[in-house]
């Protein structure tokens, strides 16, 4: 049973064919093992991320799912800089770094496919003084943009 | 819209990176940026607000947070003009 029905996976199929002019790099961070640790808590939903998103890269060949699994790959995940699990990085014709931090569901989803054609053409629909001000900026900044599922 | 925004911030800017967290799974979160409504925003630790902001106030607190003040590139216009 998978997460999209058969008319939003055929919406998304098109859009996608449409709009995705170049390959996107979807890198999920991941905790799946059964192990229990103490200090580490459980990730309960690393194993909806990973399902959500083979579902979305199947919808597209510009869509290239990477799971890494943190105990694993624990340097990978260092140079990530991923502060917990599920992360999700999104790497394409993207300058600076776009991450979901949880499971991309509920409101979430949307912004997802709409960063996937972003990320794809290296574009965005802000206005031009929005960019140059973008331009401009004289030291890194992190955005954290905390929101809830629904 | 405010985690869109950051997203596209990211995407045209090689100096922003966005985190979107689903805060209901980072209880710590919660408390350290005394979360009390959705969506909000912090910039560098440093500039917090809630709620959804339209682009132009939400780049201006991205320039208060690097900057200090909200708007360096249109002064410097005005006085070059």
């Amino acid at each position: 049973m998978g997460f999209l029905s058969e008319r939003d996976a055929d919406y998304l199929r098109r859009l996608f064919a449409e709009r995705l002019t170049d390959p996107v790099t979807v890198k999920l961070f991941t905790r799946e093992s059964k192990l229990v640790l103490p200090g580490i808590r459980d990730c309960p939903t690393c194993r909806d991320a990973r399902l959500i998103l083979e579902e979305l890269a199947g919808l597209s060949e510009n869509i290239r799912l990477e799971v890494h699994d943190v105990f694993a790959e624990p340097e990978l995940a260092r140079q990530a800089e991923i502060f917990d699990v599920p992360a999700v990085i999104l790497e394409g014709k993207n300058a600076g770094r776009v991450r979901f931090f949880g499971l991309p569901a509920g409101y979430e989803f949307a912004t997802l496919v709409e960063d996937l054609v972003d990320v794809s053409r290296g574009e965005t629909a802000l206005a031009g003084e929005t960019r140059r001000q973008l331009a401009g900026l004289p030291a890194p900044v992190l955005i954290r943009v905390l929101v809830t599922p629904t | 819209m405010a985690a869109r925004l950051a997203h596209q911030f990211a995407i045209e800017s090689a100096r922003v990176t966005a985190d979107v967290i689903q805060v209901n799974e980072f209880p710590d979160l919660v408390q350290r940026y005394r979360v009390r409504g959705v969506p909000k925003v912090v910039i560098n630790e440093r500039v917090q607000f809630e709620g959804a902001v339209p682009e132009a106030q939400f780049i201006s607190q991205v320039l208060l947070a690097v900057n200090g003040h909200p708007n360096p590139a249109d002064e410097k216009e005005g006085a070059d003009g």
